[in-house]
């Protein structure tokens, strides 16, 4: 194929993603540089009410937005360098938390409790997907063929589940004397509220998380199991090896592959977690990053939306991405390099 | 030789991994069963403590409303024929008259004529006649199991959630059949090109993939609110405010499916040897007619696997359409979360709960359908590297 096909084939899909990703990204970069905010001048008004025995006028100083011609109020941009980082980081509070030794001074900065929990929620969930991914996928492996279609079917809807539905479907079980609190209430004989603190919250986004994602490892490291080479299997049992040295000197080694695949998609997933705090309406107790830079977004009452300071959380939420990714990334690199060389 | 001892599972562990994987099955689908359970009661009943209460509904059956006996083996058995009839005698009858080369559309029309038949069915003529067999039948026809439906028809005709329902249909057919075109043209040429070039564009998209989409909107939106002034000097007055627009929507969310879509597609493309584009190129194709007549027509189970992650994707979306269109005018997923963030009373609630099933019923027929596509595509990536 030369490279003018090769161009014409993939122009369509490359041009989308220039225009919508790579574009983008550009701009959110300039923009975390740039504050816009409505101009205002200062006025002084004089307001004048009748009473009975003639006019009371006063004369107050006010700052109002400039209306232009449009109707709308007056818009201007500024350069501002890297104040809008400094308004997310926060580091004078930062410098404060730590001169007093305070952790939950710390974490009363918004973007410190998101990145905490962003981390911490990547993190916990992953090796938690890993292991019930394969229980279930050597269950499964283990159980008569007729079953496994519908084992499998169900193991589906956790993970196809729209989001959103699937956090308020377990919030729904636990709030207020919803059932499942009140069989732990009965169980452990105490008065549980679910959601009035933050780390029962982070313990039902981390459990969600995982019967959100569990199945999806499930299913292909269930399809690595199939491709297990029978004679290796043989000749470990005819070495000696038991069941458990089985697993772990030929089935995990098989499928590491699978593994490594499990655990990129599992991190670039559960890095952008925000599903789940809009389903646990948990903004009180829980943010993550891109909570953040969504809450940035909304506009607010008067119909602003903090740009800059979205642009600033979304640069620092990329690079934390980035670096997270960066050794995996690395695998894949070299084992191209190998494949060719 | 084989050990058989060693072969052979002791029971213990069979039985465990059985009795693990009933366990699984029912934390799986529990929370799903329920939130249904709980939209078809009343309040009162929906958040009772008491898990029985909630099944059988006794505040909802003193109401009035309720399923008898008789109903429900009615509702079972016709909901039954229907199955065996859709995999029986439906498939049979689109491959008979389906024209040649157009199964796809035979399946089409056949799908939803049966569709509607068993709606008019099962919703219109199927409520009357029960009513007149339970009051007929005596003691069978009492009402057994609590049972309403006024929370749906709230969310559906009140809050006018059919307007969401459109959206979401026009969003979801763009983004496919858009990011389907565009996919399976760039799966193709990276996956018949060896060359360096193709191997960063797959790594910089695996990068793209990797963005959270709330940095990607960041971008978008001072953009689309602003586009009718910014875009005044090439357009002049036809300049569209991107804002709110579909259209606008479908493009993002098709450029942010975009990197999943051809990694996905590439892999399906490799699995197809390129002897046989060769054989059609000395046979006298161009590089386009190979794909168009040659690659494409076994191409198909692949394209309809990513069709379904791309559909996943765009009725599931959240944060982009909540952002980029109107709140009076957004697609199903965003205007649930106006209902459940003002539930003020138990009967928004359970209207809220309503609502989640009504968004997640389609996904349970996907399921039940294109069980096999999506194992495949959940795989295809990870097997096959």
């Amino acid at each position: 194929m030369n490279k003018k096909t090769f161009f014409a084939f993939i122009g369509p899909s490359v041009l989308m993603m220039v225009l919508f990703i790579a574009l983008p990204l550009v701009t959110v970069l300039k923009q975390s540089f740039y504050v816009t905010q409505p101009v205002y001048e200062t006025l002084d008004v004089e307001t004048c009410t009748p009473t009975f025995t003639g006019q009371l006028c006063v004369v107050e100083t006010k700052t109002i937005p400039i209306i232009g011609d449009n109707g709308k109020a007056l818009s201007q941009t500024n350069f501002v360098g890297f104040l809008n980082y400094q308004n997310v980081i926060e580091f004078p509070r930062v410098i404060a938390a730590f001169a007093d030794n305070s952790w939950n001074q710390f974490m009363a900065i918004d973007f410190w409790k998101a990145l905490r929990f962003t981390l911490s929620f990547t993190l916990i969930t992953l090796p938690l997907v890993l292991f019930f991914g394969l229980l279930i996928a050597l269950c499964i492996n283990n159980v008569a063929q007729s079953i496994r279609g519908p084992v499998i079917f169900v193991s589906l809807l956790p993970m196809i589940i729209t989001p959103v539905i699937g956090a308020l479907a377990i919030k729904w079980l636990f709030i207020g004397d919803g059932i499942l609190t009140s069989f732990l209430e009965w169980w452990l004989a105490k008065d549980i509220a679910m959601f009035a603190q933050a780390w029962t919250i982070e313990l039902l986004m981390m459990f969600y998380r995982t019967w959100h994602v569990a199945p999806f490892a499930a299913i292909v490291f269930y399809a690595g199991l199939q491709t297990l080479n029978q004679d290796t299997i043989e000749s470990a049992i005819i070495d000696g090896a038991n069941r458990w040295e089985k697993l772990r000197y030929v089935v995990l080694p098989h499928l590491i592959p699978l593994i490594v695949f499990v655990t990129l998609i599992h991190l670039m997933d559960s890095y952008r977690v925000f599903e789940e705090v809009v389903g646990f309406s948990s903004q009180a107790h829980v943010i993550s990053l891109q909570w953040l830079t969504y809450d940035f977004l909304t506009s607010d009452l008067m119909g602003n939306r903090s740009i800059g300071r979205a642009s600033a959380s979304s640069m620092l939420t990329m690079i934390g991405i980035v670096l997270l990714l960066i050794p995996v990334l690395r695998g894949v690199w070299l084992d191209y390099k190998g494949k060719r060389l | 030789m084989k050990d058989e001892n060693l072969i052979q599972q002791p029971i213990a562990l069979r039985l465990s991994s059985y009795f693990f994987l009933v366990f699984w099955c029912v934390m799986a689908a529990f929370p799903i069963f329920w939130i249904s359970v709980m939209s078809v009661k009343l309040p009162f009943d929906a958040f009772d403590s008491n898990p029985l209460n909630v099944i059988f509904g006794p505040e909802t059956l003193s109401k009035g409303k309720g399923l008898s006996l008789i109903d429900i083996i009615f509702a079972l058995s016709i909901i039954f024929f229907t199955a065996k009839l859709a995999t029986g005698w439906l498939v049979k009858m689109v491959n008979t008259y389906s024209p040649i080369g157009y199964r796809w559309l035979g399946w089409l029309v056949g799908a939803m004529t049966f569709g509607l038949s068993f709606i008019v069915i099962f919703l219109g003529f199927m409520p009357s006649l029960l009513s007149f067999l339970n009051d007929v039948s005596g003691p069978l026809g009492n009402n057994i199991l609590g049972f309403s439906t006024e929370h749906y028809s709230t969310v559906w005709f009140e809050k006018d959630f059919i307007n969401n329902f459109q959206n979401s249909l026009i969003v979801t057919t763009g983004v496919v059949t858009i990011s389907l075109t565009f996919g399976t043209l760039a799966g193709y040429g990276l996956a018949r090109s060896g060359s360096n070039l193709a191997f960063w564009i797959l790594i910089i998209a695996l990068v793209f993939r990797a963005l959270p989409h709330s940095v990607l909107v960041t971008g978008y939106l001072p953009f689309f609110i602003n586009s009718a002034e910014i875009l005044r000097p090439i357009f002049g007055d036809a300049a569209p405010t991107l804002y709110g627009m579909p259209w606008a929507t479908i493009a993002v969310l098709v450029a942010i499916n975009q990197p999943f879509t051809i990694w996905m597609l590439r892999s399906f493309f490799q699995s197809i040897p390129a002897e046989l584009d060769e054989a059609a190129r000395v046979d006298g194709c161009s590089h386009f007619q190979a794909f168009r007549r040659v690659i494409m027509p076994v191409m198909w189970p692949g394209v309809i696997t990513t069709g379904l992650f791309s559909f996943l994707l765009a009725y599931n979306d959240f944060l982009v359409t909540s952002m980029l269109l109107e709140a009076q005018n957004t697609t199903m997923v965003p205007a649930i979360a106006s209902m459940f963030n003002m539930e003020t009373t138990t009967t928004d609630q359970v209207v809220a709960v309503a609502a989640a099933v009504s968004i997640i019923a389609p996904l349970f027929f996907l399921v039940l359908f294109f069980q096999r596509q999506i194992v495949s595509g959940l795989t295809a990536g990870a097997v096959k590297g």
